[in-house]
């Protein structure tokens, strides 16, 4: 494998990760559904965009297709997929309420991003064959724990897709710089994943909705048999 | 000449820049704002215009108020030509004062400024002034651990918070450009400026609704040459602010490198192109988005804090 690769890719994939995190923090914190859609995308856009930088500095043609494979599922059919299955829900509602407050939420957040950091660290010796793992694994298991928390902090059905599709790129985005050589057909079974997760997920808001009249489901723990 | 007065003249030239230029980049904005929103909006002039009125008008002032009235403006004019002379404006190599105040002075003087300003609104008995003046304290409050660290990880970067060396340290190779630890602090940044300037989304420049004003109120009870002055000075803060964005932050280059004339000249047209592309960026922000409630401020200046923290600990944690 190729372990020399150039500072400059080195840091244009850093500065990638770092639009990655920031993109990752909008979804958390944007209050409308649309906008949290919208870092949502360009996230998705960043994960390309490292895709491609690992491609050329490690010249692995499997990254090239995990690029196209990311932004046709991800930036092009999520959207498509969300609008068919929940479009009343996702662009007609604006504002979603959470657990938390917002200021609140973001401080956990960077604890979680401090954690994500050090709870890495250990493991980086072992990598040091795969140079972009430095950046990437940690970056991505900060947004796995983002999402995780998105789920659980959110009293809101889509914002909560929105959680576990955040943690679907953060595993992505760890795991093209340790895995590259995979077949493309693995690659493609997990990109496919995503638009499905988005249609079950989607189909499920809409009846959700149908059933209560609302897609804020943090209520419904409350709820009982007679 | 020498050396000495070389450097003297350009510590000239950068105050000269600034009083200029500054109206210009203010009538630019609000034209580019105007013609976003589908208007075609004031001539690029207009500040300069409106500042030349002002002069010529007549002053009053409320015998209710005291000294601190009539001096606010003068500080705040002059507040930004301290700055200036502190910054990389137009020169890529250190000045005389480069090295009296580092990004901490820069700051500093900013608060003082504001501070003044802030005691004059409250001076004149005016409701909204005072309330604006409050509200521009409270915001100030909530940016003021964002600006702690963001000088933090300039300085850690840098290892220095001199803005020139920042600026070499910067502009050596486009590896050091790209560390993700300098974008992330061009991002709080940015975000920093349109908190202390009152930009939306945090509050709107063009509003004419005291209720709602945050900062602009302060200034409602000046007239005449006082008006002038915290009218003209408000635009040299905000080009000074964008001045240390675009050349100490994000593009590092483009300064003059020796004391010819030609290359001070050549300068001067980069660094205004740069403001332009600043400009737009921010006529683009203010039309696009909304204002946020005031109690939404912390959740905005919130991010900022914690795009600033990434950008320590991916630094601290060797990557950046």
């Amino acid at each position: 494998m190729n372990t020399t690769v150039s500072p400059l890719a080195f840091s244009l994939d850093g500065s990638i990760a770092a639009l990655f995190v920031v993109l990752g923090l909008g979804v958390m914190v944007s209050r409308q559904m649309l906008g949290s859609l919208r870092f949502f995308m360009w996230q998705s856009v960043a994960l390309t965009a490292s895709a491609l930088v690992l491609a050329d500095a490690l010249q692995a043609i499997n990254l090239l297709w995990v690029a196209l494979i990311t932004f046709s599922t991800k930036v092009i059919a999520v959207p498509l997929v969300l609008r068919w299955a929940a479009g009343e829900e996702i662009y007609g509602r604006r504002e979603v309420d959470q657990a938390l407050s917002i200021s609140a939420s973001v401080l956990v957040a960077a604890i979680l991003a401090l954690v994500g950091w050090f709870a890495v660290a250990p493991v980086l010796p072992i990598l040091h064959g795969t140079p972009f793992a430095l950046l990437n694994l940690p970056t991505g298991l900060i947004m796995v724990l983002w999402g995780a928390f998105t789920v659980a902090l959110r009293r809101e059905s889509v914002a909560q897709l929105m959680g576990l599709l955040i943690m679907e790129n953060g595993a992505f985005f760890g795991s093209i710089a340790i895995v590259h050589n995979l077949t493309v057909i693995a690659e493609i079974a997990a990109a496919v994943d995503v638009p499905i997760v988005a249609l079950v997920i989607g189909l499920l808001i809409r009846s959700i909705r149908r059933v209560t009249g609302t897609t804020r489901v943090g209520g419904m723990d409350t709820l009982h048999e007679r | 000449m020498t050396a000495l007065w070389t450097h003297f003249a350009l510590n000239l030239a950068q105050v000269a820049f600034l009083l200029i230029f500054a109206p210009l980049v203010e009538g630019v904005l609000h034209r580019l704002e105007e013609i976003i929103q589908g208007k075609r909006g004031p001539s690029i002039w207009q500040t300069y215009r409106d500042i030349w009125k002002l002069f010529g008008k007549d002053e009053v002032i409320s015998e209710e108020s005291t000294w601190v009235f009539r001096f606010a403006p003068i500080v705040a004019f002059v507040m930004p030509m301290f700055v200036v002379l502190l910054i990389p404006a137009l020169t890529a190599y250190p000045l005389f004062f480069a090295f009296m105040g580092d990004m901490v002075a820069v700051g500093f003087l900013m608060a003082v400024s504001g501070f003044f300003v802030a005691l004059a609104g409250m001076d004149t008995g005016n409701v909204y002034a005072a309330v604006g003046a409050s509200r521009t304290h409270m915001v100030g409050f909530l940016a003021e651990p964002v600006f702690i660290m963001v000088f933090f990880s300039v300085s850690y970067v840098a290892n220095s918070t001199i803005p020139y060396f920042v600026n070499a340290t910067w502009g050596a190779s486009w590896g050091s450009m790209l560390q993700p630890s300098h974008l992330l602090v061009i991002l709080a940044f940015f975000l920093l400026i349109l908190a202390d300037e009152g930009r939306i989304p945090v509050d709107s420049a063009a509003g004419k609704v005291e209720i709602a004003m945050i900062g602009h109120s302060k200034g409602l009870e000046y007239s005449g040459t006082s008006a002038a002055l915290m009218k003209w000075g408000g635009t040299t803060k905000l080009m000074v602010l964008a001045l240390v964005l675009v050349n100490v932050l994000v593009t590092p280059w483009g300064l003059a490198q020796h004391t010819q004339w030609t290359a001070i000249l050549a300068a001067v047209g980069l660094v205004l192109l740069k403001l332009l592309v600043f400009v737009m960026v921010l006529a683009l922000i203010e039309t696009t988005l909304a204002k946020l409630r005031l109690f939404r401020i912390s959740e905005f200046l919130a991010v900022a804090f914690v795009i600033c923290l990434f950008a320590v600990s991916v630094r601290l944690v060797g990557l950046g």
